[in-house]
């Protein structure tokens, strides 16, 4: 098959004279089309109001228009930057940053990228058939847009192993489409991304919870040394942000509707009314929250270390800190448990990075949820929402081994069993959730449980027909 | 990745104790010996030891009572191969000693204590060949050595007639024989001793266990009683005893005598190569090293003319006839490197020429066997490879467009750890490599485990091995080279470059130690010969036992031996 290559996959790395890529897209490329055909949305569609990048630039990078799903143009495309970049952390700080994969670290860096390039079509998977029940059809189109752009940051990925690795890198990139989310054979790597994602308010809650994650790790990977890595990410931020936006306009427009469903019914009860009552709300937050929180790994951790010392992941805004960036020094406070209370440790900050990215992603997180209760307020109820103690409902890190309730209380099996329904989504809250869930396919309409958005897409209005199905 | 330029000034401040000390160099000859005298009566050769107390390679130590360091084992290398091509009528080989009542005293102890580790372990290592060697030409040169042994034989000493076919033994009683290492230096008879008492003269293992922890070592009849000497002979009739078995053996030496004319042997003319600080040039062998990378670049040329048609022009081409020339060069290269390149731990090895060419030499040769000095060729160029066998290095092989790995030249790429050939071209005009299996490699060289290299590579595939058979004799190219499992991979011209680079560079980013081991490991399958123990069993834990405390420490034995103080042992067993 040959390609057009600078028409069918935008892009800013020399597609159109790199025999190398263009040969490793030949054989990846129709395998990418046939995963996304068998694997992508559920829902057929003509087209859909897509964002398109074309470019990096401020014109280029946000081309809207209607295009069919199969002939996207997934790009290539890695941040610019000046040619005088240094290594701004670990033992080579202060060295020009490297343009090819050193071969010392190719192992390290090949597995990094693999990881974070196998959660991008796990969610594309995990989010299949979510489109057979959206509340509109804006959000139709906005579930799409995430899920296009999980795919070319799965195109980004795969650019850097077959850019920079060798044989080894392409067999990587064949690897990425054949494991698949919830597959028993052939799983995705990391647990979190093998469950499907039953719902819409667990898709909001994903791209609020869940996305940020990737956009923190992201974030430490736009520090590399390995300057193409680092590129490549710095762009995928760009469009992470508006994944993170789909989660906290998502969940702003649940809790609106949930508030003026409690307000016309007056009762917290409004689940007989066709609304998300607030205490689920709460028990989806402390959910997603505390499995995101897994995706950081242990809180204590060498291969973190390793990787920083080695300059192939930096902290969240490595330049902007004020310390030495090796980490020779310096502690960390750490929350365990011990003799059945939470407790704190000191950890040198170098085996405590895991906890500093998760601290940040953190004090991120409570952002939405000041958001969130500001809506509530406003609709004058007293109710708040709240993330839970950082140690509830872990399987990750220092916690795994205890039960901790969401105000950090430290309880027996017995004691979590019991309450385990009032903290997490029960059969019941999840049975609720899935009856509202009916597609609204009609254009201006939305669905009874969530409230339409303020405003359209790219100055569209909500009524306008973001998506034509077929 | 580029080498960071800490990296490279810790190249250059390490470097600089070395650039005071002169380089090892290899090259000397009988006229310039300092420590042997090689005398030569018809087909009988007498080497006798004379050690110059002041002819140490390195300051520091004397070379007292016949013991020797490197620049001594360097001479005894060099008569080696002199006496298998500069005299071919010469049979049987006596070494003795120029000194009253001491054959020779070993290795020299002060010069052990002061030496690095890895000095000890290259001295050893070299030693240890150089005996093989001795071996080998007993065995199949029908030069036979004789030890005679006209005083008494310590350690290395004694190693070194345990080298020889027969160990006659002076009975004055007082001249010994003795391993005395692990009762007063606390480390191994590591020069072949251990392995040879038991494994080549059959000591009974308890009696082994007596003699190597009986410092005074053993004499005269007891000696031969315990087969640790094969005569005890008294001093008034030494010589003429001497004469008579060097005589014997003389007489019944297989080696060929050829029709007149040819039985002159060849001189092997000082190889003069072209050195600088990052390469090595002979004619057809070149080094160029890259510091940063820590790599050398070895490229092996193939014969520059048509394989001439007789056997009268290998003898009068001598050392210049492509085989011998080009297997003495890579002999001092790798010998060079390995005493003076330690940080140069990957060895990349390429070869340029005709196929064709090398095949043609390689087929003149085969017509010859029978000829002594093609037997000696053959012979030698089984060491050599032998040689880059027990070499701690990476060796990886690249076989690229104009290359001529074929028969001989191929077994460079079957001794190293991996093969990656080029499929297809990198520059317009080239014609894409391939690869020429011959009797060279299926047949040929064995390795100190007694097969050869293809046979070990596929160790107990015998169907495999006669599907190779069958391939044999043709241009393969790098697919099918690949298919037959003679190359570790085959990237084409795109993935070339970025395939080997990474590949050198993460190798370059392991510990040289444990690619040390694993190599060592990896490159030995299947059976186990006396000559591979002496490597992988003796020569590991000696090496073990050099970095211990208990030798090596400030308190070691080794250390402390004739300071009289006690060596100060951590009795724990390990």
């Amino acid at each position: 098959m040959s390609i057009d290559y600078s028409e069918k996959i935008p892009n800013n790395v020399d597609l159109a004279s790199d025999r190398r890529l263009q040969r490793a897209l030949e054989s990846w490329q129709p395998n990418f089309l046939s995963w996304w055909k068998t694997m992508g949305p559920a829902v057929p569609t003509q087209d859909v109001y897509l964002r398109t990048a074309v470019d990096v630039g401020k014109e280029g990078w946000a081309q809207f228009g209607h295009v069919a799903m199969e002939e996207y143009r997934w790009g290539v495309f890695l941040a610019e930057r000046g040619d005088d970049r240094r290594i701004a952390f670990g033992e080579q700080k202060g060295e020009p940053v490297w343009q090819q994969v050193p071969g010392e670290y190719r192992a390290d860096l090949q597995r990094l990228i693999v990881i974070q390039g196998d959660t991008e079509p796990a969610s594309v998977e995990q989010q299949r058939r979510l489109g057979e029940t959206a509340p509109s059809l804006y959000d139709l189109r906005n579930l799409f847009q995430v899920n296009v752009e999980e795919g070319r940051h799965l195109w980004a990925m795969v650019y850097l192993l077959h850019a920079y690795f060798g044989r080894n890198g392409r067999e990587e990139a064949e690897a990425l489409l054949q494991r698949n989310s919830g597959d028993l054979d052939s799983p995705r790597i990391l647990g979190a991304f093998n469950e499907e994602t039953p719902d819409w308010l667990s898709f909001f809650m994903f791209t609020y919870f869940t996305d940020r994650d990737g956009k923190y790790q992201l974030g430490t990977l736009k520090e590399s040394a390995f300057d193409p890595l680092s590129r490549t990410c710095e762009f995928m931020l760009k469009e992470e942000a508006h994944h993170m936006f789909v989660g906290t306009t998502g969940i702003d427009r649940v809790v609106t509707r949930t508030c003026e469903l409690m307000r016309e019914h007056d009762t917290a009860d409004i689940a007989p009314h066709g609304g998300v009552p607030l205490d689920v709300i709460q028990k989806y937050v402390n959910f997603h929250y505390s499995v995101s929180l897994d995706l950081f790994g242990s809180e204590r951790s060498t291969n973190a270390a390793n990787y920083f010392t080695a300059g192939l992941k930096g902290r969240w805004q490595e330049e902007r800190r004020k310390d030495d960036h090796q980490l020779t020094e310096g502690a960390l406070s750490i929350a365990s448990v011990r003799d059945g209370r939470i407790a704190s440790d000191e950890v040198s900050a170098l085996l405590a990075l895991n906890l500093d990215l998760r601290n940040e992603y953190v004090k991120d997180c409570e952002n939405g949820l000041t958001r969130w209760n500001r809506v509530i307020e406003r609709a004058g109820l007293d109710t708040r929402l709240s993330l839970p103690h950082v140690g509830f409902n872990r399987q990750v890190g220092l916690f795994s081994e205890h039960h901790v309730t969401p105000s950090g209380g430290v309880v027996g099996p017995d004691a979590w069993k019991a309450e385990e329904d009032c903290w997490l989504p029960s059969a019941a809250d999840k049975a609720h959730v899935q009856s509202l869930m009916r597609p609204v396919y009609e254009p201006g309409k939305i669905a009874g449980w969530i409230a339409p958005p303020t405003t359209g897409i790219n100055g569209k209005p909500f009524e306008y027909e973001y998506v034509h199905l077929s | 990745m580029s080498v960071t330029a800490d990296a490279v000034r810790q190249v250059e401040e390490e470097r600089l104790p070395s650039a005071t000390s002169p380089a090892v160099t290899f090259d000397t000859a009988p006229e310039r010996y300092r420590h042997w005298r090689l005398a030569v009566d018809g087909e009988v050769a007498t080497l006798t030891l004379d050690i110059d107390e002041a002819g140490g390679l390195v300051p520091g130590y004397a070379l007292k009572m016949n013991s020797y360091d490197l620049g001594v084992d360097i001479e005894l290398y060099d008569a080696s191969q002199r006496l298998r091509f500069e005299y071919p009528e010469v049979r049987a080989i006596v070494v003795t000693s120029g000194k009253d009542r001491m054959f020779c005293a070993g290795a020299n102890i002060r010069m052990l204590a002061q030496s690095t580790h890895p000095w000890k372990v290259n001295f050893c290592k070299f030693t240890n060949e150089t005996r093989n060697g001795i071996e080998d030409a007993t065995e199949n040169s029908g030069q036979t050595w004789i030890a005679a042994v006209n005083g008494t034989a310590a350690g290395g000493g004694y190693e070194l007639a345990l080298a020889c076919e027969q160990i006659l033994l002076i009975d004055d009683n007082s001249s010994a024989v003795s391993l005395p290492e692990v009762p007063l230096l606390g480390v191994l008879p590591g020069t072949g001793g251990l392995t040879r008492v038991i494994d080549k003269r059959r000591v009974r293992k308890d009696r082994a266990d007596v003699f190597a922890t009986k410092p005074e070592g053993i004499r005269g009849k007891q000696a031969v009683e315990w087969k640790l000497v094969d005569e005890a002979i008294p001093k008034r009739v030494w010589a003429e005893t001497i004469a008579e078995r060097a005589a014997e053996v003389a007489a019944a030496s297989t080696r060929a005598r050829t029709a007149q004319g040819t039985t002159q042997g060849i001189a092997l003319t000082p190889l003069s190569p072209t050195m600088s600080a990052d390469s090595i040039a002979y004619r057809y062998v070149t080094a160029t090293f890259d510091r940063p990378a820590g790599l050398v670049n070895v490229t092996v040329r193939g014969p520059e003319t048509d394989a001439p048609e007789s056997l009268d022009a290998i003898h009068e081409a001598g050392d210049t006839f492509w085989t011998l020339a080009m297997t003495r060069e890579l002999d001092d290269l790798v010998l060079r490197l390995r005493a003076n390149e330690l940080e140069l731990g990957t060895w990349l090895i390429r070869t340029e020429g005709d196929s064709a060419r090398v095949l043609g030499y390689e087929a003149l040769l085969a017509a010859h066997r029978d000829d002594w000095l093609v037997n000696e060729i053959d012979l030698y160029l089984k060491r050599v490879l032998k040689r880059l066998d027990v070499t701690s290095r990476s060796l990886i092989t690249l076989i690229e467009p104009g290359s001529c790995f074929a028969g001989v030249l191929l077994e460079l790429a079957f001794a190293s750890d991996r093969q990656y050939m080029l499929d297809g071209t990198v520059e317009e005009g080239q014609t894409p490599a391939t690869i020429v299996l011959t009797e060279s490699n299926l047949a040929g060289y064995p390795m100190s485990n007694g097969i050869g290299r293809v046979e070990s590579r596929f160790y107990g595939d015998a169907d495999h091995l006669a599907w190779l058979v069958r391939e044999s004799g043709r241009a393969i190219p790098a697919a099918e080279a690949l298919e037959l499992g003679l190359v570790t991979d085959a990237p084409d011209d795109i993935d070339w470059e970025d395939e080997i680079r990474i590949m050198l560079e993460e190798r370059a980013s392991l510990s040289p130690d444990a690619l040390t081991g694993m190599e060592a490991n990896h490159r030995f399958v299947g059976p186990e010969t006396m000559e591979s123990r002496i490597f992988s069993r003796l020569t590991a834990w000696q090496n073990w036992i050099f970095v211990r405390p208990n030798a090596s420490g400030e308190a070691g034995a080794l250390r402390r031996y004739g300071t009289g103080r006690k060596a100060e042992f951590d009795r724990k067993r390990v």
